[in-house]
């Protein structure tokens, strides 16, 4: 409803015309401003900082007590939306901050027992907040540029400190397990839906090193991933750190102990394989693929479930989604043992029969590039004598159909590939082409025939069922009248009303009916 | 009574068993190709139809529990021809069959398959008899609820109120039971599904039980640890709130809303300004009925105590999602308060909004002024109003121009035409020159409204002029503005304006430069014509058109040939009413009308139904439809329509 003019242009002077459409660079650029924060609940207006003394001029003594004042001091929040407001102390929270992961990351013997509940509160006061709604709800992660956290100079060097804290080779997980619990593990795995790229990439990190540190959470940190991406796949399609997610998950498979455990097994198959359906796939894709062949990599044995899942998700109509997952098909195969692959060589073939002959080039050619990879061609010759019938009438009508010459030209090379492996096969299709061709006609009009008797038969019933609800009713008036019911009546006798009543209707009515007569 | 229907229906079935054998059908719906499987199970009643009732509960369906492996889509069409099947396996006394399939949909991943499942079993569940639902539907019920998966247990509580009615207390208390397990569930996917039916539970339980088991696990789950969860809780509260006696209220509900009232989280805070009216109309209905006056005056003091701490909490929000919808209940809650309290509490609040940054919330604010209006009135407000409407008049987002350009009308009426011309007028009018042709459009019908409200003689002396002072603009956008607001005006100004000041104006833009302009003349000739004389029509209006059918521009001499048979057609209608005309009751009173348009509208209608029947009477005569019929639902459609149709059989009777 937002164009200038309802109707087509003649000749109007130029001068004249109305541009009523919202200009989108522009929108874009207001975008590009904007910045969002995390609404703390600012209680900074109250605290004034004063600055401390220096950690490094600190006598040893008092060390550890500077250390502790400095972290409590960077518990105080600033407003970042209003980008004058309380300067003064902002740098001083910066400084502190500063020195903080200095003094982790250079000196030893800083990290005693007392001062980890105050790092982990200093922490778990500036990072765990509620996300802000999106600025942009239709936010595209591919074109739009995402909302960054406005109060990132300080949150930078929280998260700095953090991993420092981890790193540190004082660390204790014993002591840290009592304050980095399961609460605070899912605070942090809530926080990589962040639309700020910098922080997802701080909290990857972070999070590799707990799971590597605290092996207390471990499951407790894979079940909640786990929800996670159940959410994201069945409830909201949305969460901005999949793709971070999945390269940690991508190193944790890699430690898994053999054999897989059933819950590792289970991961796979009911929540990696249904991921593929995301609307949002391409942005975790490439993590997602090499999580799934790592498990191909431990254990073959899960590859018929993993084939068999990406052939029960294949994209309908989204072509760029299928040559992603061509592409993960094609990594699949190039580790696939050979064993496996026959179990799953007739509806992969089939399927690939299905991409040869998509109109759309770029889904087409991704196919045909198979042929080019020599792992997949030997696996092909082992068993042409299963591939190529699958594939061969589908090769010979796109060779003639598709409108594309690469096409048509990669597919006279796949022909005569087929034709060099088996000739014999090759020309016996050729001469049986036509035949199944016809067969496959008298097959479809089979069909048609079927399903014009059964609804001829549908037609015959309903219109029985009214006949039958008619003279029913006709008896009943009859009755009520005091007639003599007519028993010559045909209908009456063998009225199979109640199980042809369309859905819907009362049983009991009819019920009645029936045992009337 | 069974036997005697599988009896029945022997000698008809028969001969089709041998015409469709189970496994033909059943390759149908194993076919490799999806489109195919997909078509076949959409047509699944007419296989069942085929086989029989008897065949479709021993072949048919134990075929489709075993097979449920399948596409999504196959099974989305599956669950929901399920929903429909009761008929079909032999009525309610066999519906139970139909729970196995459905059962195992309901555990599939696939959120939109598990829903239809549940959709279907909530449909069968009410054609089960009170013995099966026990002996069939609970037990299925209690499996779904102690599945392994998330999915089962996620399905499981879509089930327990569809049941809890009909059951023994027994079994009532294991469902109970059952909920409560959920509820507390170690997935937040089960969680959330328990908790937005939380509320539809609670309408099923006992009022006593309502207390004891709601309640905790209300309050449970309003303090979640996940936010998804928490508002799902707050969005029971309306249900719960509704079902509990009024001085139970304060001790079980609202410690939780106050608590959600300043959640960390925006999203809970949000729903709370969502429900923030929807619950407390409730309580006041239910206090209504009550009737207990000294109730009613703890309660507003408390809600008094309630609003300042919650309400400027969420007004002060950072979040702008919060405040837009607080924005959009809080004047709601005025005609609740009443006018000192709104006064004293809410409208601080109200005037603090109407200069929020965010547009949307100063929109919603104004769109709920006709509360305010009522409780205080809005001449209270004008000054403060009047910057904000200014301001979102000129909005840079032309979405918000159009929001506020339709409340337009309604603030005229609440603030009377004084104020309305010394101030709004002039926006009015400048939004008739927007650059979004969506604004341009409402505009025109923002004044047809005005002048419905004020009266032509205003539309006179203010508008009319100005509008068509605008014929004479360089732009050619703003002369066809005058058109379209002509043809919206012309009726609400009546014959007298519109001849004498608008047709003229028009008749000289027959004349313009551009061919747009030219063939909105004709168009809006058209659309003028029942409004003016007929001398006007043939010495003025006819001349002009039939020079305009003889333009260069083939759109101009098309719409101009158009309004010219247009014109034709309702005068040889009216001609021929005179002769069929007193057929109705109903159309004779309508044709009575004092109101000229409407009258002929009427005729013209009448004729073209009439027509129409006799037609329909010469071809078919036992399909004729009786006038009243057909007349009635064609009373307020377009007259167009109605003309061409006539025009239609008119030209067909003639050939005949």
């Amino acid at each position: 409803t937002c164009s200038s003019s309802s109707t087509p242009n003649f000749s109007v002077p130029s001068a004249e015309k109305v541009d009523g459409f919202p200009r989108r660079s522009m929108r874009r650029a207001r975008q590009r401003r904007s910045h969002s924060s995390s609404q703390f609940r600012y209680q900074s207006s109250q605290v004034e900082l004063t600055p401390l003394p220096l950690l490094k001029d600190a006598p040893v003594a008092e060390l550890h007590d500077l250390f502790c004042k400095k972290l409590q001091q960077c518990c105080v929040l600033f407003d970042f939306l209003d980008c004058v407001a309380d300067l003064k102390g902002k740098e001083i929270k910066r400084a502190a901050l500063n020195e903080l992961v200095e003094s982790v990351a250079t000196s030893r013997g800083v990290l005693i027992e007392p001062l980890y509940p105050e790092a982990i509160k200093m922490i778990s006061v500036n990072i765990f907040r509620t996300l802000p709604p999106s600025e942009n709800p239709e936010f595209d992660p591919e074109e739009d540029e995402p909302t960054l956290e406005a109060s990132w100079p300080h949150l930078q060097l929280v998260y700095e400190f953090f991993l420092r804290f981890l790193e540190s080779p004082d660390f204790q997980p014993s002591m840290a397990k009592r304050y980095v619990d399961q609460k605070f593990v899912l605070q942090l795995l809530e926080l990589f839906d962040s639309e700020d790229p910098r922080e997802r990439e701080y909290l990857k990190t972070i999070l590799h090193r707990v799971y590597g540190k605290l092996l207390g959470l471990r499951a407790y940190i894979r079940k909640q991933i786990n929800n996670i991406f159940l959410r994201f796949i069945y409830e909201t399609e949305h969460f901005n750190g999949v793709a971070e997610l999945l390269e940690i998950l991508g190193s944790i498979i890699n430690g898994f102990a053999l054999p897989l455990k059933a819950e590792h097994k289970q991961f796979l198959v009911r929540v990696l394989i249904p991921l593929h359906t995301a609307k949002s796939l391409s942005i975790f894709h490439a993590q997602l693929a090499y999580c799934v062949v790592q498990f191909m990599e431990k254990d073959a044995t899960v590859t018929e479930y993993i084939i068999r899942g990406l052939l029960k998700y294949w994209p309908k109509t989204c072509t760029q989604k299928e040559v992603m997952f061509l592409g993960e098909i094609e990594e699949i195969l190039d580790v696939i043992e050979p064993s496996q692959f026959i179990r799953v060589q007739e509806p992969l073939f089939k399927q690939i029969a299905a991409c040869i002959s998509s109109p759309h080039f770029q889904v087409a050619e991704r196919a045909l590039y198979f042929w080019n990879n020599e792992y997949i061609l030997s696996l092909i010759e082992e068993n042409c004598q299963v591939i190529l019938p699958l594939v061969f009438a589908t090769l010979y009508r796109v060779s003639k159909e598709h409108w594309n010459q690469t096409i048509v030209s990669l597919i006279y090379n796949v022909l005569k590939t087929f034709m060099e492996m088996n000739s014999k096969l090759f020309d016996d299709l050729t001469a049986s082409y036509k035949v199944e061709k016809q067969k496959e006609l008298k097959r479809d009009r089979e069909r048609a025939d079927l399903w014009r008797g059964l609804e001829e038969h549908q037609d015959r019933r309903m219109q029985m069922l009214t006949e039958a609800a008619r003279n029913q009713r006709n008896l009943q008036e009859r009755g009520e009248r005091g007639d003599p019911p007519s028993p010559s009546s045909p209908q009456t006798s063998h009225s199979d009303q109640p199980e042809l009543k369309p859905s819907g209707a009362s049983s009991s009515s009819s019920g009645g009916g029936e045992s009337a007569t | 009574c069974c036997c005697c229907n599988e009896v029945g229906c022997k000698p008809g079935a028969d001969g089709d068993d041998s015409l469709y054998p189970i496994a033909v059908l059943i390759d149908e719906l194993r076919n490799e190709d999806v489109q195919l499987r997909l078509n076949s199970i959409k047509k699944l009643s007419t296989i069942a139809l085929a086989l029989g009732v008897e065949r479709t509960r021993t072949e048919l369906l134990p075929f489709l529990t075993d097979t449920i492996y399948d596409e999504d889509e196959v099974l989305l069409a599956l669950a929901e021809q399920l929903g429909n099947f009761t008929m079909l396996v032999g009525g309610p006394e066999y519906v139970h069959c139909l729970l196995p399939p459905l059962e195992s949909l309901a555990t599939v991943e696939e959120t939109v398959v598990r829903d239809k499942a549940v959709e279907s079993l909530r449909k069968i569940s009410q054609e089960h008899s009170p013995v099966d639902l026990e002996v069939h539907f609970e037990p299925l019920v209690k499996r779904l609820a102690s599945g392994d998966w998330f999915t089962s247990r996620t399905s499981a509580c879509g089930l327990f109120s569809v049941c809890y009615p009909r059951v023994s207390s027994t079994v009532k208390a294991e469902i109970r039971q059952h909920f409560r397990t959920l509820c507390s569930d170690d997935t937040p996917m089960v969680r959330r599904a328990a908790a937005s039916k939380l509320g539809e539970f609670a309408k099923v339980l006992e009022l006593d039980y309502v207390k004891s088991d709601i309640i905790s696990l209300f309050t449970a789950l309003a303090s979640d640890e996940q936010d998804s969860v928490r508002l799902l809780a707050v969005e029971a509260c309306v249900s719960i709130a509704t079902l509990l006696p009024q001085e139970d209220l304060e001790s079980l509900v609202m410690p939780t809303l106050r608590q959600a009232a300043e959640d960390k989280s925006w999203r809970v805070r949000y729903m709370v300004a969502d429900k923030f009216s929807e619950t407390f109309v409730s309580l006041q209905i239910s206090l209504c009925f009550n009737c207990i006056h000294s109730v009613l005056t703890i309660w507003l003091s408390d809600l008094c105590l309630l609003c300042p701490v919650s309400e400027q909490e969420l007004v002060s929000d950072t979040n702008q999602h919060v405040k837009s919808a607080l924005a959009s209940v809080i004047m709601g809650l005025s005609t609740i308060l009443g006018k000192d309290n709104t006064i004293e509490h809410l409208l601080p609040l109200f005037l603090a909004q109407l200069k929020d940054e965010c547009p949307e919330v100063r929109l919603n604010i104004i769109s709920n002024l006709d509360c305010v209006n009522e409780v205080i009135g809005i001449r209270q407000l004008s000054q403060s109003l009047l910057p904000a409407i200014v301001e979102l008049a000129e909005d840079a987002k032309w979405r918000v121009r159009l929001a506020i350009i339709e409340y337009m009308p309604l603030l005229a009426g609440q603030l009377g035409v004084e104020f309305f011309d010394e101030k709004l007028n002039t926006l009015c009018m400048a939004w008739l020159i927007d650059h979004v042709y969506a604004i341009r459009e409402a505009a025109t019908c923002n004044l047809m409204k005005l002048v419905e409200k004020f009266g032509a003689e205003w539309a006179q002396n203010t508008i009319v002029p100005k509008v068509l002072g605008m014929a004479n603009d360089p732009n050619y956008l703003h002369r066809m503005t005058t058109l379209f607001c002509i043809n919206a005006l012309s009726e609400a100004c009546g014959q007298d304006i519109t001849t004498k000041q608008m047709l003229p104006v028009v008749l000289k833009m027959s004349n313009d430069q551009v061919a747009n302009v030219r063939f909105n003349v004709a168009k809006s000739l058209q659309k003028i014509g029942p409004v003016l004389d007929s001398n006007a029509l043939q010495t003025e209006v006819k001349p002009v058109l039939e020079k305009l059918a003889t333009d260069t521009d083939m759109d101009v001499k098309y719409f101009a040939q158009e309004a010219i048979s247009d014109a034709n057609v309702e005068q040889r209608l009216v001609q021929q009413a005179a002769f069929i005309f007193p057929a109705d009751q109903t159309c004779c009173s309508l044709a009575g009308s004092q109101d000229r348009s409407e009258q002929r509208n009427t005729v013209v209608s009448i004729t073209a139904c009439n027509l129409m029947n006799s037609r329909i009477a010469c071809t078919n005569p036992s399909q004729t439809v009786s006038f009243p019929n057909f007349f009635q639902p064609d009373l307020h459609a377009p007259v167009h329509s109605l003309f061409s149709a006539a025009t239609q059989i008119e030209f067909d009777q003639t050939n005949e």
